[in-house]
C-alpha cells in the first residue's frame, strides 16, 4: 500500500505545481524512489535538505529496489532513484530513462541480525543450515537476497529459511518481534534497529557487498531540484549521516 | 410504428451505470488477458513452483473455509436468534477484519499468536506449536480475514428466515439443537453457501496477513498472491502468469459452484 | 384422559383470561373474532408461549404450573398443533414432513417412513407421499400437516384456524373429512376459528370468546339458537336486543321501541329472531304480525340467494329478502319501509 499511496502522493504533488516555472532552481518537489534500506538515514538527509532549501519538498517512495525500478519502468513518476544494488539500477538504465550515468554513493554490507539477547546463540552463516532454528531472509528477487545468496555460495552453506521476505525491512521486523531466531539484512538495519536487534558480522559479507548507485531520472519535471538533491547526499552532510546509519564509503 | 416504451424495455436509468460497472470490473482481467506472453505460457505454468502454489492457495482457502463454517455458523446464529447483553460489540469485532488493513491483521495475529506472542507463547512452550511459518498459519490468517463474511452472510439468512418452522419443529418433539440441524439449517441453506464461497474467495486472495503472519516460502506459505508479488519484483511477465492462472481457476471454480448449490435465477 | 387448564395471558392492554376443560375425544372450538386472542391459547397450551399465568394438566399430567415453578418445555409436551398456513417443512416431501416428528423421537427412517406412509393413506394423499409441499394443493396441504400432527400420537390436538387458508369449494370437501378424521381421534382436540359456520360443524361445544374473555359456553346450537353477544348474534344473522321484559311486551334497551314476545316473562331478556322471520313492506302492513316497526333502508347485501336489508328503525333490524322481492318493492338505501315480525318467530330468553 505504502508505494502506492506515495504515488498518488507525488501525483498530486506534481500536478499542484505542474506549468509552475520555478525561479529559484532550489525550490519545488522531487519525489525520490528509494531502497528500503535507507529509509531512515535518506528521511534525516531530507530534512536537512528541506531546511537548507526553502521551498524544496522531498517525497518517498521507500520499497525493495526491484520493485521500485519496475515501476519506474512502468512509468511512475520519479526525479531520483537510489538502489540497493547495480543490477537493479541496470533495468532503469537499459529502459534509457537514467539522466547520466549511475554513481555508487555508499556500500552497504550484510549482517546477521539476531533479537536482543540472542536466545539461539546464533554465531555465523553455519547456523542458518540449522532447520529446527526459525530463520528469516529476503527473498532472491530482492537485492538483499541476491546477495545472501552470493554470501552462502562463498561459505559453501546451505540456509534453511522459514520464509523470503519481500524486503529487507520484513526480515527485520521479524528479527526484532523476536518470531525468528535470525536473519540477514544490512548493517544499516542493525544499527537502526536500535536495542531491539543485535548485529552477527560475518567474513563472507565482504564478497557479497552491495553497491548502492543513485541517478536523476529523465522524467523528473524539476531536474534542477533533483540535481541538487543528489549533490546534497554526495556532499559533506550527506555523507555524515550515511556513515553514521552505517553505510561504508564507496 | 409505435415505439414501445416503459414497461417493455429495461430502464436505461439502471441498464447503464450496470452496464459501466461491468465493464470496470472487467478491466483487469482484459489487462492481463492482452499482456500475457502466450509463447511462453507453457513453460511458466509448468514450473513446480507454480503448481505448489497453486495447491497451496486452494488447499489453504477451502480449510480456512471449513473452519469458518464450523465456528463462523454457531456465530452467525448466536448473533441472529440470542439476545444477550454485548450483542453489539460482538457484532462490531465480526465486522473488525473487514475494515482493519490485512497487514495490520497480520502484525496484530503475530503479537497474539507469534512465537512471543501473549498466547503463542503458552503454545510454543507447553506444546511446542508454532504457528508462524507454517501452512497451519496460513489457514489462521485467511481465516481471520475470511470469516465474517460468511458469517454475516448466514446472520442475514438466519433473520430472514421463518421462525416459525422452528415451532413447528418443537410442537413434533424436536429440541433445540434438533430443530436447528434439520430445519433451521436446510432452510439457511443457500445463505449458508453463498457466505462460504464469499469467504472461500476472499481467503483465496489473501496477501497482506498471510505474508506478514505466515512468511513467505514456497511450498510451505508461498500462496498465489504471495507468488504473484515476489515475481513482479523481477519478472512481471512470470506475475502476469500466475496472475491469469489464479484468475482462470477461481472463475471456473465459482461459476461451477453458482449454478449447482445456490441455484440457478 | 382430559385437559383442565387455566391461562392468563397480559400483553400491553391486552389481558387474555381463558379457563377450559375438555374431555378425552371431545372436540372443542373456540370461536371469536380476530385479536380475541384464540392463536395465544393454543399457543401457550403448547408452550410456545410464556404465559403470565398459567396451569394445564393433561390425564394428570401437570404440563404448566406458574405457582409450583413447574414448565414442561414444547418438545416434551404429548401436544399436536396444525398451525395456521400449515407450515409445512419446504425442503421435506409431505411423507419426510409426517416423519418428521416420529424421527425426532428416536424411531429409524425406515421405520418413521412406513408409518408416515399409512398416515398419507388415512388422509387420502399415499399418492402424493414424495411431493413437495410448494406443488401442494390447500387441501392436501392441510391433510399433511394433520396428517404431521397425529402422527406423534398426540394427548391434544390442537387446530389453529384449520380451513381458514381455503377456497371456498375447497373448504366444505375438507370440513367433513376434518369431522372424520377427529372423530377418529381419541384424544383432547381443541380448534380455533373465526368461522361460525366451520365451527358450528365441527365442535361437540363452542366456547366463544372476546376480547380475551369467555363470554360463552355450549353445544353450538344451543349457542346459536341463544347469543349472548352481538358479535355472535351477527355472525349467525340474528338480530337480537337487551330489554326488560313484562309480561309479553318487552321495553327494548335504548329506547328503541318494544316487542311483542310469545312466552311471557319479567326483568331483563334478550330477544332474538332471525332475519328469515323479517318482512318488509312499502307500508304499514295489516296481518297477524305483531311486530311491526317503521324504518329507512341503511343497506342492502347480498348473502347467497338471499339479500340483506339492513332497516334503521329504531330498532335496527336485519331482514333476509330474495332479491326479486328487492326489485319489486324498489328497495334502495335511504328508502322508508315497514318491517314486520310475527311473535311467534321471536325468541326471548332471560339475560
Amino acid at each position: 500500500m505504502k508505494p502506492l499511496l506515495a504515488v498518488i502522493l507525488a501525483v498530486a504533488l506534481l500536478s499542484g505545481c505542474g506549468g509552475e516555472s520555478s525561479e529559484a532552481a532550489t525550490s519545488g518537489a522531487v519525489t525520490v524512489f528509494a531502497a528500503a534500506s535507507l529509509t531512515e538515514a535518506f528521511t534525516e538527509i531530507a530534512t536537512a535538505f528541506e531546511a537548507a532549501h526553502p521551498g524544496a519538498k522531498v517525497t518517498f517512495n521507500f520499497g525493495p529496489s526491484s520493485g521500485l525500478a519496475e515501476q519506474i519502468v512502468q512509468g511512475a513518476p520519479a526525479d531520483v532513484f537510489a538502489a540497493a544494488n547495480t543490477s537493479t539500477m541496470d533495468k532503469v538504465v537499459a529502459a534509457g530513462l537514467s539522466d547520466g550515468a549511475a554513481e555508487v554513493f555508499v556500500r552497504n554490507y550484510l549482517e546477521i541480525a539476531v533479537p536482543a539477547g540472542n536466545l539461539a546463540g546464533i554465531s555465523g552463516l553455519a547456523d542458518f543450515a540449522k532447520p529446527d532454528l526459525k530463520l528469516a531472509l529476503c527473498a532472491e528477487q530482492v537485492p538483499c537476497g541476491a546477495a545472501a545468496k552470493k554470501a552462502f555460495a562463498a561459505a559453501g552453506v546451505r540456509p534453511q529459511p522459514d520464509t523470503l521476505e519481500q524486503d529487507v525491512k520484513a526480515v527485520l521486523s521479524k528479527v526484532s518481534l523476536g518470531e525468528v531466531d535470525a536473519g540477514i539484512v544490512y548493517h544499516t538495519d542493525v544499527q537502526a534497529a536500535g536495542g531491539r536487534v543485535a548485529g552477527i558480522e560475518f567474513p563472507e559479507a565482504e564478497q557479497a557487498v552491495n553497491d548502492y548507485p543513485m541517478v536523476v531520472l529523465k522524467t523528473a519535471p524539476n531536474a534542477a531540484i533533483a540535481r541538487a538533491f543528489v549533490a546534497y547526499v554526495r556532499g559533506a552532510e550527506g555523507a555524515r549521516v550515511l556513515t553514521e546509519a552505517g553505510f561504508a564509503r564507496p | 410504428m409505435i415505439l414501445r416504451l416503459g414497461k417493455d424495455r429495461p430502464p436505461v436509468a439502471l441498464v447503464a451505470p450496470a452496464a459501466l460497472a461491468t465493464v470496470f470490473l472487467a478491466l483487469p482481467l482484459v489487462g492481463l488477458v492482452a499482456r500475457a506472453p502466450w509463447r511462453d505460457l507453457g513453460d511458466q505454468l509448468t514450473s513446480p513452483e507454480v503448481a505448489s502454489a497453486l495447491r497451496l492457495s486452494l488447499l489453504a482457502a477451502t480449510m480456512s473455509t471449513v473452519v469458518s463454517l464450523l465456528l463462523g455458523v454457531p456465530l452467525a446464529w448466536v448473533l441472529a436468534r440470542l439476545r444477550f447483553p454485548g450483542r453489539g460489540v460482538v457484532r462490531a469485532l465480526v465486522m473488525l477484519p473487514l475494515v482493519l488493513p490485512p497487514v495490520v491483521g497480520g502484525v496484530a495475529l503475530l503479537l497474539v499468536l507469534g512465537r512471543r506472542g501473549l498466547v503463542g507463547q503458552w503454545l510454543d512452550g507447553w506444546l511446542g506449536m508454532s504457528l508462524p511459518f507454517t501452512t497451519a498459519g496460513v489457514v489462521v490468517a485467511e481465516t481471520f480475514v475470511a470469516m465474517p463474511f460468511l458469517v454475516i452472510s448466514v446472520e442475514g439468512a438466519l433473520r430472514a428466515a421463518d421462525r416459525r418452522f422452528e415451532d413447528v419443529a418443537a410442537t413434533l418433539g424436536a429440541s433445540r439443537w434438533v430443530a436447528f440441524r434439520r430445519v433451521t439449517l436446510p432452510l439457511v441453506g443457500p445463505g449458508v453457501v453463498a457466505g462460504a464461497v464469499l469467504c472461500w474467495a476472499r481467503a483465496l486472495g489473501e496477501f497482506g496477513a498471510t505474508i506478514t503472519f505466515a512468511g513467505n516460502l514456497p511450498g510451505r506459505t508461498q500462496t498465489m498472491p504471495l507468488a504473484v508479488y515476489i515475481a513482479l519484483e523481477s519478472d512481471p511477465e512470470a506475475a502476469v502468469v500466475l496472475s491469469l492462472l489464479l484468475v482462470a481457476v477461481s472463475v471456473v471454480i465459482l461459476v461451477g459452484l453458482r449454478e449447482r448449490w445456490i441455484g440457478a435465477v | 384422559m382430559s385437559l383442565d387448564a387455566a391461562i392468563h395471558v397480559k400483553r400491553g392492554h391486552f389481558a387474555l383470561d381463558v379457563a377450559l376443560q375438555i374431555a378425552a375425544g371431545e372436540v372443542v372450538v373456540l370461536l371469536g373474532p380476530n385479536g380475541a386472542g384464540k392463536t395465544t391459547v393454543l399457543h401457550a397450551l403448547a408452550g410456545l408461549v410464556l404465559a403470565d399465568a398459567a396451569r394445564v394438566e393433561l390425564d394428570g399430567e401437570v404440563l404448566e404450573d406458574t405457582a409450583e415453578r413447574v414448565r414442561v418445555p414444547t418438545e416434551r409436551r404429548p401436544v399436536g398443533l396444525v398451525f395456521q398456513d400449515y407450515l409445512l417443512f419446504p425442503h421435506l416431501s409431505a411423507l419426510d414432513n409426517v416423519a418428521f416428528g416420529m424421527r425426532c423421537r428416536g424411531r429409524s427412517r425406515t421405520a418413521a417412513r412406513e408409518q408416515a406412509k399409512q398416515w398419507l393413506q388415512r388422509v387420502g394423499l399415499a399418492d402424493r407421499a414424495e411431493a413437495r409441499p410448494a406443488t401442494l394443493s390447500g387441501g392436501q396441504a392441510q391433510r399433511v400437516a394433520l396428517a404431521r400432527a397425529l402422527a406423534v400420537e398426540p394427548r391434544l390436538l390442537l387446530l389453529d384456524e384449520p380451513l381458514a387458508a381455503l377456497d371456498a369449494g375447497t373448504r366444505v370437501a375438507v370440513r367433513s373429512d376434518l369431522t372424520r378424521h377427529l372423530a377418529g381421534y381419541g384424544g383432547c382436540a381443541l380448534a380455533v376459528t373465526h368461522d361460525p359456520l366451520d365451527a358450528m360443524v365441527l365442535a361437540d361445544r363452542l366456547i366463544v370468546i372476546e376480547a380475551g374473555s369467555v363470554v360463552q359456553e355450549g353445544r353450538p346450537q344451543d349457542v346459536a339458537r341463544h347469543p349472548r353477544t352481538d358479535y355472535v348474534a351477527r355472525l349467525v344473522g340474528l338480530n337480537l336486543f337487551r330489554g326488560t321484559a313484562r309480561g309479553h311486551e318487552v321495553a327494548l334497551a335504548g329506547d328503541a321501541g318494544s316487542a311483542v314476545v310469545p312466552t311471557a316473562t319479567h326483568g331483563d331478556v334478550f330477544v332474538a329472531f332471525p332475519p328469515a322471520a323479517v318482512t318488509v313492506h312499502r307500508s304499514r302492513p295489516e296481518g297477524s304480525a305483531r311486530n311491526v316497526w317503521p324504518g329507512r333502508i341503511a343497506g342492502l347485501e347480498l348473502h347467497g340467494d338471499l339479500v340483506r336489508v339492513e332497516v334503521a328503525g329504531p330498532p335496527t333490524v336485519l331482514a333476509d329478502v330474495t332479491p326479486a322481492a328487492v326489485a319489486d318493492l324498489g328497495l334502495d338505501p335511504g328508502g322508508a319501509v315497514w318491517v314486520a315480525v310475527k311473535a311467534t318467530e321471536v325468541a326471548c330468553y332471560p339475560a
